[in-house]
């Protein structure tokens, strides 16, 4: 008896986990297909954090203001290309780095976020609604953990399509090859700064589309605490997947789960080191790190322009 | 190809061009002045020179990198306008450079495609294949067109270099020094081939070169430029090699090179036994290197680069963690620590000295008190260091190394790189060398200095050091080594005393046979 206790105990907190994961890795997703594309063009945008939190704002006020939650997801994409625009054009400039230009972007997105987004912490703006999958299945459990967000889907289409577009388009290989070799593509009369400013822009778009994912579904509502590093996280998931985008989903539902243990495992009654668990996507995030430093088939595949390969 | 499908009419045609009275000033400096030279459809001409003779300044202004003040480009006899490289490459003339610009993470066929200025933003690789498979058919060589650039070697990268330009329908070709990167073996077939593309009227060949064995036996006709200005033309199947070189140096005094004085029978003073290391992804870059050097000797390291020769001699020099092996000095065990690099007397002329013995921003004279600055006379109780005896002692080197600096206190990235190159001669041989470490000391320096340095070097042997020379240029290993070593694949693959071998047996050895 008590067996089969434990036993759907445990069928819950895997389906919660699964659920937990496509939900929390969906803004990673964001998030790492624009660092991605960002650094497939030689360049390392840190400041997507700041991205992600202005974007999470804009989408919420943007969605109070008009009505239409998906009106705040354009809106966040545009505060997000906003920045990413201004980290590309600021990059162009002589002996500017690129991390430092990040750091102070993070800081300055964050910073922006907070201020203009004092008056949106109360009201309740209009959500995102989800695709009920599960309904048919007659178990609430498995109906609520397939409940998924269309923008999960349009993250895993954008991946695929970035993943062919790498290889079968111009863009593309224009992208590639300013990031492997910025005087091979110079030689070849490609604006190599125009590249990467195009690159970073859409990749700022992308992680300011990830916030709207926070403040518009989960957890789906403004305040500031709302973004615990993801958008820094997924530089490193970037580097965990190899630069590869169907990579990175794969990465994302991986980091997305870590980050779904602690509450599913609190959903079945396990509080005992909660903390712990809720930790768990930082850890992850340590030891990836740690391994694809001492990776050599990562350092292989990095573009050859990235200011921490170089 | 569908660009080119339309261009057929100058297919399999080589064009001619003539540069006339080209002229470009830099400031007070003339670069160039009233060159003309003119290539000939379907000949393979060489245009010879020093660093700084003007070569590269050439080709640039013909390439549109550079507008001349004067002069102008004839292609077929007709005067065109190439205001930018874009211009040229519309007009057919295409440039192979000395650093590849091929994107080592695309494979070959998505580099020959992206290439073209007319590559469509869909790419439907069925037909492109079809089309290069097809252009493929019609070449005198191969490349895989599936595998990454980077996984290609040097000689492979050279010959899709090239094809890009037949695939762009560039016909008239400038390459310059296309061989430093390639085995003589690989190097002779190169230019065989494109000897043969000439003799058929496929292609015109500009050729930037210094390497008279190459121009003697390939090219048909040459220029030679020598400080912005021409100095001499001719055919080069009949020229002499000294009427050439001595265009190409003037009459310019050098200075006496060293004899070699006869050293036998001096004691082993440098031993490597099985030096083992990884390179920076974690493959192993050297492994089991043995190598004994006696006082009094030079042993040159030949190699086509990228075999380990770097690896070596960072391992050395202390740049790089050993992972198995010992190096041995006179009998007792060496780690490479600036302690040790003292008591053993063990100097070094690292290849890029700018990169690689220099601080770059700090004055000549404290880039030559490196080695000294802790001890007397310019430091006192061990660590007060001035500057007076310094600056003596740099003002001294300075004359006796003839280092053209504005003073000791500039910084040294303001010299030009023989001076730099001299400075760190004078730092490393001023005192008493038992071992010398030397890596590609003349790479990139005007005539003068290289016959300087090469005579420092020999010096240095005479008076009983032990010499490892790395050298990518054969001929200087030829010209100062006593015993040569080849380096193929991380190791050393052949050993012979420089009077039993010749050119032929090391390139093989160079090329792994």
């Amino acid at each position: 008896m008590n067996e089969t206790i434990s036993d759907g105990a445990l069928v819950t907190a895997l389906i919660a986990m699964l659920g937990g994961a496509i939900r929390v890795s969906t803004p990673f997703m964001f998030v790492a297909l624009g660092e991605c594309l960002t650094e497939k063009s030689g360049r390392i945008n840190l400041g997507l954090e700041g991205s992600l939190v202005l974007g999470a704002m804009v989408a919420y006020a943007g969605s109070f203001l008009t009505g239409s939650p998906w009106a705040g997801v354009f809106y966040a994409g545009c505060a997000g290309l906003v920045l990413g625009a201004l980290h590309g054009f600021i990059c162009k400039l002589p002996k500017v780095n690129d991390i430092a230009v990040g750091i102070a972007f993070l800081s300055f997105g964050t910073g922006l976020a907070f201020f203009f987004g004092k008056p949106y912490i109360q009201p309740q703006a209009p959500r995102l609604e989800a695709i009920h999958l599960g309904d048919w299945t007659g178990d609430p459990r498995l109906a609520q953990a397939l409940e998924v967000n269309p923008l999960f889907f349009v993250g895993v289409a954008l991946a695929i399509f970035m993943w062919w577009a790498f290889r079968n388009t111009r863009f593309g290989l224009i992208i590639r090859m300013t990031g492997d070799s910025a005087p091979a593509a110079k030689a070849m009369g490609v604006s190599v700064d125009l590249v990467r400013f195009i690159a970073t822009a859409i990749g700022g778009f992308l992680a300011g589309i990830g916030g709207a994912f926070l403040s518009l579904y989960y957890p789906g509502s403004w305040n500031q605490g709302l973004s615990s590093g993801q958008g820094l996280m997924a530089v490193a998931l970037v580097i965990f997947a190899r630069w590869g985008p169907l990579r990175c989903i794969l990465a994302a539902l991986l980091f997305g789960a870590a980050g779904a243990l602690g509450p599913s495992l609190q959903s079945v009654g396990i509080s005992q080191g909660y903390y712990f668990f809720n930790a768990a996507p930082y850890i992850l995030t340590l030891f990836i790190m740690v391994a694809s430093a001492r990776s050599k088939a990562a350092a292989r595949e990095a573009p050859g322009e990235l200011s921490i390969t170089k | 190809m569908s660009a080119l499908a339309t261009e057929t009419h100058s297919l399999k045609k080589a064009p001619s061009l003539s540069a006339l009275g080209m002229t470009k000033t830099f400031g007070a400096f003339t670069a160039l002045g009233d060159v003309s030279i003119d290539v000939a459809a379907g000949s393979f001409h060489a245009l010879l020179g020093e660093n700084g003779a003007g070569k590269s300044t050439l080709v640039k202004c013909i390439m549109g990198f550079y507008s001349p003040d004067k002069g102008k480009v004839m292609l077929d006899g007709a005067e065109v306008t190439i205001r930018s490289p874009r211009d040229a490459r519309a007009h057919g003339i295409g440039m192979v450079y000395q650093h590849f610009t091929l994107v080592p993470c695309l494979t070959a066929a998505e580099n020959l495609v992206i290439s073209r200025a007319d590559t469509p933003a869909i790419i439907n690789w069925a037909k492109e294949r079809r089309t290069l498979d097809a252009f493929m058919e019609t070449m005198p060589f191969r490349v895989a067109l599936d595998a990454p650039v980077s996984s290609l070697s040097a000689g492979e990268k050279q010959k899709l270099e090239i094809l890009k330009l037949l695939y762009l329908d560039q016909r008239f070709m400038i390459l310059d020094e296309p061989t430093s990167v390639l085995t003589p073996g690989e190097a002779d077939e190169m230019l065989g081939l494109l000897h043969g593309m000439c003799d058929r009227g496929e292609i015109t060949v500009l050729m930037i070169s210094h390497k008279f064995r190459e121009v003697k036996t390939f090219c048909d006709r040459f220029s030679v430029l020598r400080r912005g200005r021409l100095t001499g033309e001719g055919d080069a199947k009949s020229a002499p090699v000294e009427e050439m070189s001595r265009m190409m140096i003037g009459d310019t005094e050098v200075r006496e090179r060293a004899a070699r004085a006869v050293q036998a029978g001096k004691p082993e003073m440098l031993e490597l036994a099985g030096l083992c290391a990884q390179d920076d992804a974690g493959l192993s870059a050297i492994q089991g290197v043995n190598l004994k050097i006696r006082g009094g000797e030079i042993v040159g390291i030949a190699g086509v680069s990228g075999n380990g020769q770097s690896a070596l001699v960072e391992v050395l020099a202390g740049q790089r963690v050993l992972t198995d092996g010992e190096i041995t000095i006179r009998g007792q065990l060496f780690t490479p620590s600036r302690g040790n690099f003292d008591r053993f007397k063990v100097f070094g002329l690292p290849e890029e000295p700018l990169k690689n013995a220099t601080v770059p921003r700090m004055s000549v004279a404290e880039n030559i008190a490196f080695r000294s600055f802790d001890k007397p006379p310019i430091a006192s109780l061990g660590w007060w260091m001035s500057k007076g005896p310094m600056r003596t002692r740099a003002e001294e080197l300075i004359a006796r190394y003839r280092v053209k600096t504005t003073s000791p206190d500039a910084p040294i990235e303001t010299l030009s790189g023989g001076n730099v190159q001299r400075a760190v001669l004078a730092r490393e041989l001023s005192g008493d060398v038992d071992v010398l470490i030397v890596a590609n000391p003349c790479f990139g320096l005007d005539f003068a200095s290289v016959a300087d340095i090469r005579s420092q070097i020999m010096e240095a042997r005479n008076r009983g050091a032990a010499v490892l020379l790395v050298s990518e240029d054969l001929d200087e290993i030829l010209e100062l080594a006593d015993r040569v070593a080849v380096m193929s694949g991380g190791t050393i693959a052949y050993v012979s005393p420089i009077e039993e071998t010749d050119r032929n047996i090391i390139g093989q050895h160079m090329a792994g046979h």
